[in-house]
């Protein structure tokens, strides 16, 4: 194997790690934002708990995921150096942009985590999680439009191999950007809510009956329901996109060979040596309709294109768990929901406590596969139309010797994190804290 | 005063920033570590903590600014840089990405104050101001070669034998132990913890002239490692000298017990021999490769950037100026932690 490949797997390798953090950084704020609201307004401790416990596991998340963000804004320039020469012209501003969100985001959570009692209005605590809430979802805006540029770059010319006209804005802002960050964000708040649906839930199955879990569960699947629908709608907006503006990615996925009218959708199956599709299910005119709104829409297919630039077919499988997973979690929290009010009692059993418990690591999930959907949908250009990802890379030998030691650093923080978290809300449990702070009150009452 | 001084000077002063900020983070991770050993670590603990807990993430942002920004006005250097360091600079993400997050692990978790947490903080802080180092090695020319086919590599055996390399990494480690210590001193004085402070005010005594000394002889070496930059050293004689006074001055701050003006002033060192450093480079990102002027973005990148710059920094000074309210400058809470 060569240092392109070596290249492509590390880049795999950390923005996948980097992702599940990034994920929980972007979508976390939301949710101790609504529980710290939520306690204000209702004077409930039990809200307001809940917005401390996340916000002290939060930083952890934070942590990580900081150190891996710091480990792709450098590989980018180790491992893709004419990429980053090429591209650093035109895409400069929304990642220069970033560190700003970045910075705005870490200055108000530190003040946030350690000034829980030195204010004597409690709202102007609360009102710190703004700051952070917004300076995480513009950095997942600016980091987003950089990915999106890659898929559509525009904003420039290109003149004898010299680039001209340089509209930074325009790069910026370009077609793939709105359903690309609409998407990413949708999906990073609707992860965690059932991320953190999950814990309750477990909870729950576990036999605690408090009803700090039950509040917190019941919040979780309401928020993950409406982020659900909005990223199963944003999803749609990026496939009608795909449809126009990259018709290979979108064909690769739906194993679409042959351009026609009245296209199925197909899901699942095999691709036999000779490109037939097997054992699949094919919905008839889905995929017109997906694209066009209509039944008879024609949808390009992979024909249209030299064989050297299709994306590699496997992609297929991806868009499969992805939009699988979005459709089963959103029915989930329908359910939840719907019972919940109704009073059904399904929603007590085990087997469904036990989805419960599963949907948030699902939902994860559904996020990388969707990211290897996009990326590997782009393959083989690293800048779609301009530079391929072999011409991208670094010609270090050494790349593989990278690999290794960033995967056993990799591993090292996901245990970790994973035992760091556990361990400090089990020898904190809410029964503990809760009594603490009724303690607390009760001294300055008396 | 072209835009391309303008964007180099912007990205030396984010670097100066983090030279400062991490130095005193470095070096707070190295004393915790190193009082384990001695026992004294009760002494130091609190007054590192309290300082550390709220910051640490920020110094991480002024790495990522500088190097981004670079990217941004020199995307050349990706290149060079990004191909040649690539060992170099994964080893410092490493490093930096087990100290970041076991600093996490260790003040948050459950484990406060875990021996083995604190050793790898300790260890990290000197490991990794010597790897960031060699970028700085790197770029001042010597160490690149270019492989019959055509590839540029960097010459380890070349670099590792060379004793000025070696007297960088020690400058950057005596450094920060200086600089932290300093700050440190000063931090315990305003916290009223006479042990810490007493402590503290020694360690500044102890690495100050092990700088002074590494730094002279840099000087003295460069004349043999590159002339050309050793003649540039030389024309900014004034501005060494000038920093040097600030060092004299910060000293005697010390011994008057005026601890934040002694700080303020090995501050002001390091910032004179910083800049005076960065201008007798000029021209040159890599010497001989890349300059400033060959290396640069597209001008209406550029300016896009500066006036980004411009807006982002109105946004930061507020908030920073909140955080230096909240915690640095805050009597009762260095005092009580509240
Ligand atoms: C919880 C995660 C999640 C869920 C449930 C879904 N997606 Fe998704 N999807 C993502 C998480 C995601 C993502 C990780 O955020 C991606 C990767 C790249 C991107 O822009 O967003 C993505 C990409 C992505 C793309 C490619 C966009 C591009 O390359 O420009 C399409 C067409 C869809 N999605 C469509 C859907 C549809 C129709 C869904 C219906 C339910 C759906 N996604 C559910
Ligand atoms: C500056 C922006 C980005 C650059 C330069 C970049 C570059 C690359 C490159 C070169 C690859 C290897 C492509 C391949 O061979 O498949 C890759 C893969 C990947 N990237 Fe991106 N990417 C960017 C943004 C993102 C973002 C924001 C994410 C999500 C967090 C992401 C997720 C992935 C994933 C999951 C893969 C693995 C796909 C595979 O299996 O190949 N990328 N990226
Ligand atoms: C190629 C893609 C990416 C690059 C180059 C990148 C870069 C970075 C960097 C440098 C940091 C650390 C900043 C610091 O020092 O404070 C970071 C952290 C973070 N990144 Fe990424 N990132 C990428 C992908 C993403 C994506 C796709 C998202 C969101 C959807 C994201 C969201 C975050 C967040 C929220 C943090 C802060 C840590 C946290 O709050 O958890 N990043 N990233």
């Amino acid at each position: 194997m060569d240092s392109v490949e070596f290249s492509r797997y590390l880049t795999m390798l950390t923005l996948s790690v980097h992702v599940i953090y990034a994920t929980l950084g972007v979508g976390v704020p939301i949710m101790i934002l609504i529980a710290h609201w939520l306690g204000l307004k209702r004077n409930d401790e039990h809200y307001l708990l809940m917005a401390k416990r996340w916000a002290r596991g939060y930083v952890i998340t934070v942590a990580v995921g900081v150190v891996t963000g710091t480990a792709i804004a450098l590989q980018l320039a180790l491992l893709w150096p004419s990429f980053m020469e090429f591209a650093g012209q035109l895409i400069a501003l929304p990642l220069f942009m970033e560190t700003f969100a970045f910075f705005f985001e870490a200055i108000f959570l530190g003040i946030y985590l350690y000034t829980w009692d030195r204010f004597k209005n409690p709202f102007k605590h609360f009102m710190l999680l703004i700051p952070v809430l917004i300076g995480g979802a513009m950095s997942a805006l600016f980091i987003t439009s950089v990915n999106a540029f890659m898929n559509t770059p525009q904003g420039f010319a290109l003149v004898d191999g010299q680039l001209t006209n340089i509209q930074p804005f325009l790069a910026m802002f370009n077609p793939a950007m709105p359903t690309k960050v609409g998407h990413v964000l949708t999906s990073a708040y609707m992860t965690t809510a059932f991320v953190l649906a999950s814990i309750a839930a477990y909870h729950i199955l576990k036999g605690n009956r408090h009803e700090y879990h039950r509040k917190g569960l019941a919040l979780t699947m309401k928020v993950a329901l409406i982020f659900s629908i909005a990223t199963a709608v944003v999803g749609d907006f990026s496939g009608k996109f795909l449809a126009e503006y990259q018709p290979e990615k979108l064909a690769a996925a739906e194993w679409h060979f042959e351009t026609e009218e009245e296209a199925p959708l197909v899901l699942y199956g095999v691709l036999t040596e000779t490109n037939e599709v097997k054992y699949a299910i094919r919905i008839p005119y889905a995929l017109s309709f997906l694209v066009h709104s209509n039944f008879t829409g024609e949808v390009i297919g992979l024909d249209q294109f030299p064989e050297e630039y299709h994306p590699p077919y496997i992609v297929h499988y991806f868009f499969d768990i992805m939009i699988t997973i979005g459709i089963g979690l959103t029915a989930l929290a329908f359910f939840y929901i719907v019972a919940l009010y109704c009073n059904w009692s399904f929603i007590k059993t085990k087997l469904f406590r036990r989805l419960l418990v599963a949907s948030g690591p699902l939902a994860m999930l559904a996020i990388q596969a969707g990211w290897w959907f996009a990326e590997m949908g782009r393959q083989p250009w690293i800048m779609r139309g301009y530079m391929t990802t072999a011409e991208g890379a670094t010609d270090s030998p050494y790349v593989w010797v990278m690999f290794i030691a960033f995967a056993v650093l990799y591993l090292i923080l996901v245990v970790g994190t994973g035992v760091v978290l556990s361990r400090m809300f089990k020898n904190n449990p809410v029964e503990k804290e809760l009594e603490k702070q009724t303690d607390v009150k009760g001294g300055i009452a008396k | 005063m072209t835009v391309e001084i303008v964007g180099i000077s912007v990205l030396w002063l984010f670097l100066f920033g983090y030279v400062i900020i991490a130095s005193i983070d470095f070096g707070a991770g190295f004393f915790n570590a190193f009082t384990i050993v001695t026992k004294k670590n009760h002494i130091v603990n609190t007054v590192i903590q309290r300082y550390l807990s709220p910051v640490w993430e920020i110094t991480n942002v002024f790495l990522v600014f500088f190097f981004v920004g670079m990217i941004g006005f020199f995307p050349s250097t990706a290149y060079y840089f990004g191909t040649v360091l690539l060992i170099p600079i994964s080893i410092s993400i490493i490093l930096l990405a087990l100290r970041g997050s076991y600093y996490a692990f260790g003040t948050y978790g459950t484990k406060k104050g875990h021996v083995g947490y604190t050793l790898m903080y300790g260890i990290t802080g000197v490991l990794i101001p010597a790897s960031l180092t060699t970028a700085l090695i790197v770029s001042q020319g010597g160490f690149i070669h270019t492989t019959p086919s055509g590839r540029i590599e960097l010459d380890y055996i070349g670099l590792f034998t060379s004793p000025f390399a070696w007297s960088i990494i020690v400058l950057s480690l005596v450094s920060v132990l200086f600089i932290s210590a300093s700050f440190l001193a000063y931090y315990s004085s305003v916290a009223k913890d006479e042990k810490a402070l007493n402590l503290f005010q020694k360690y500044t005594w102890i690495w100050s002239f092990p700088t002074i000394v590494t730094a002279l002889g840099i000087i003295i070496e460069m004349r043999w490692h590159n002339p050309t930059h050793y003649e540039g050293l030389l024309s900014l004689w004034w501005l060494f000298g000038l920093s040097f006074v600030c060092f004299i001055v910060s000293l005697l701050l010390l011994r008057k017990q005026l601890y934040g003006k002694s700080f303020i002033f090995v501050v002001l060192q390091f910032a004179i021999a910083f800049y005076a450093y960065g201008v007798s480079r000029y021209p040159y990102l890599l010497y001989p490769d890349v300059t400033i002027y060959d290396g640069f973005t597209n001008e209406t990148m550029a300016y896009t950037l500066i006036v980004v710059f411009i807006l982002g920094f109105m946004l930061l000074i507020p908030s920073l100026y909140l955080v230096f309210k909240l915690f640095i400058m805050n009597k009762p809470y260095i005092q009580k932690g509240k």
